[in-house]
């Protein structure tokens, strides 16, 4: 039976995040041939909503307040609420960031609803939705089902691919007014990070750095290496007790949980709290110069060495090949 | 102040897992105090230590949770609430979240901790979900906190950028890393945890039936990723590995 599915889009730095996408394909397949709508948030958000039709929405509601012109849990719940009750859809999917953390369990307990979080896939068997989710941070999985109706589930970023892009798809984008109420959430200031242009838990290449790095002016190395494969840096938890770094780039079961493309683990001896955190990447590199370090036991490819030569030399190998 | 902190016992992060009849087998593990939780403890005690008031630790579980509660009471907390879910079907983030807004639904409350995510489960939904259900607003993910005239300034980690929040109380917040360094129960700490008050309570202390909080999702398997097999140790000239790899990376893995 076909179904339709809204999809709660998000908006960083004036473009759709790529979860978005995700969470576009993820609803097309549930929807089985229903209506898979688009959700806008945001104070003026028209030019930028059209963007979701090239991805394969059949329509696209937008709510513009300039109540909403940032992120807050009220604002949001508020006019997820209305747009909910006004379609009344038979699933609802979101990207599992900073925002569809904060919003889906606040609007699920709003509306009276499960929710699945942190969907890494989804089968359908019959009527029925399976999603799969990490759990102990990936260190083992769970299938999960919703059991009341609402097919209700926010996916990790980078794991359902989005469907290719198509220009020629266009439509209306459909208004819907919401009368949201004054917000006792204020944000005064947001502080930009700027070390790192890309997003951890978004990007399709990491550069670790663990106790190895031996102090924070070697991070560095990574940073340039990162740059070259257009990647993030990250770090393990011994870099970050260590003060190399700071805590917002550690990965593990403390920390970020990520799924790169690819995982180059730079001086990270490979702990079993840190390996939670990144085990599910999809090639995984590790330069380490003790043979004998656990890393290796779940790396695609390893090079012992002293990092401090085989990085630069790494970095300057990729900009030859990539240029 | 009426501090408040939801915690959560878990399992060690060291340890590793094992899965029977889809299962996770629980039998000589370790378990902690979820870390998170641990931030959203030191907090609080700071903020007694502040403000004065006081701290009042509440985990929902099964009996053994006790020895994480006297942990908790150990580092500084005042008292400790265990409410038992033994024979709750199927439950998930929305019963732990109708059991504690049964249990807070009648006291006063300045500000509610809890941890940003749970280590084992994993979907950090109940923060959220309580503070809806009891009509109280949140922040999630805070890496700073300070409260004065009824107000809470926090700073919130957002994907590494920072947004400073101010927000009237009661609000509930879920602890982030960085927050502070929990300390370590002392050993007065942990003499004086024993004579401190741990009450528990079941779904009829709190007029709640078993339907009132079954689970309104449900885990059909449990099952552990695939062994990966051996990786590939490159060997030879350091100037050809790194060129062996970077060639590996491009036409066998195909990731650049």
């Amino acid at each position: 039976m076909s179904k339709n599915i809204l999809v709660i889009s998000e908006i960083r730095d004036g473009q759709f995040r790529n979860v978005t996408f995700e969470a576009i394909a993820a609803a097309k397949e549930i929807s089985a041939g229903g209506e898979v709508t688009g959700v806008v948030l945001g104070e003026s958000v028209t030019e930028t909503a059209n963007t979701l039709f090239h991805y394969g929405v059949d329509r696209v509601l937008k709510v513009e307040s300039e109540k909403l012109a940032q992120y807050t849990p009220e604002g949001y719940t508020q006019a997820l609420q209305a747009v909910v009750e006004k379609e009344d859809p038979d699933g609802i999917i979101l990207g599992h960031t900073s925002i569809g953390r904060d919003v889906a369990p606040k609007l699920a307990a709003r509306i009276g609803f499960g929710l699945v979080s942190d969907a890494i896939s989804l089968e359908i068997t019959g009527e029925e939705v399976i999603f799969t989710r990490p759990i102990y941070s990936g260190k083992a999985f769970e299938k999960m089902v919703v059991k009341d109706g609402l097919i209700f589930a926010t996916i990790r970023p980078n794991n359902i691919a989005a469907l290719e892009k198509n220009d020629t798809l266009t439509g209306k984008v459909e208004s819907v007014d919401v009368d949201i109420k004054d917000l006792q959430t204020i944000i005064k200031e947001v502080v930009k990070n700027t070390a790192s242009g890309v997003d951890l838990s978004e990007a399709s290449v990491i550069v670790a750095g663990g106790r190895g790095m031996k102090g924070a002016e070697n991070f560095k190395i990574l940073d340039e290496l990162a740059e070259v494969l257009g990647g993030a840096v990250g770090a393990s938890r011994g870099a970050c007790d260590a003060e190399y770094c700071d805590y917002a780039l550690q990965i593990g079961q403390t920390g970020k949980v990520v799924t790169p493309d690819l995982y180059i683990a730079v001086g990270i001896s490979g702990a079993i709290q840190h390996v939670a955190g990144m085990s599910n990447s999809k090639v995984i590199v590790a330069i380490n110069k003790d043979p004998e370090a656990e890393i290796f036991q779940i790396a695609d490819y390893g090079i012992v060495g002293d990092l401090f030569d085989v990085v630069p030399k790494l970095t300057e190998e990729f900009k030859k090949v990539l240029v | 102040m009426n501090i408040y902190v939801i915690m959560k016992r878990t399992f060690d992060t060291e340890e590793k897992i094992s899965i029977e009849n889809g299962e996770i087998v629980e039998d000589g593990a370790e378990f902690i105090i979820n870390p998170y939780d641990e931030y959203a403890i030191e907090e609080a005690i700071q903020l007694r230590e502040e403000h004065g008031g006081e701290v009042t630790l509440v985990t929902v579980g099964d009996e053994e949770g006790e020895k994480e509660l006297r942990t908790g009471l150990a580092m500084g907390a005042d008292k400790a609430v265990l409410i038992e879910d033994e024979d709750v079907e199927d439950g998930d983030a929305y019963s732990t979240q109708a059991i504690l807004a049964a249990y807070f639904k009648d006291k006063e409350i300045d500000i509610i901790l809890g941890g940003n995510v749970a280590v084992d489960g994993g979907s950090g939904q109940v923060g959220p979900r309580l503070a809806e259900q009891l009509g109280i607003n949140h922040v999630t993910s805070i890496v700073k906190l300070e409260v004065a005239n009824g107000k809470a300034t926090v700073e919130k980690d957002v994907e590494g950028d920072q947004e400073i929040i101010e927000i009237s109380l009661p609000v509930l917040v879920t602890a982030q890393q960085g927050l502070n360094e929990p300390r370590y129960p002392s050993l007065p700490g942990i003499m004086k945890a024993k004579k401190k008050p741990l009450d528990t309570l079941d779904l009829d202390d709190l007029d709640l039936d078993e339907d009132d909080v079954e689970g309104k999702t449900k885990t059909v398997d449990r099952y552990l990723p695939p062994v990966k097999k051996a990786g590939k140790i490159l060997e030879g000239d350091l100037d050809d590995q790194v060129k062996e790899l970077v060639s590996l990376l491009k036409t066998e893995a195909k990731v650049i």
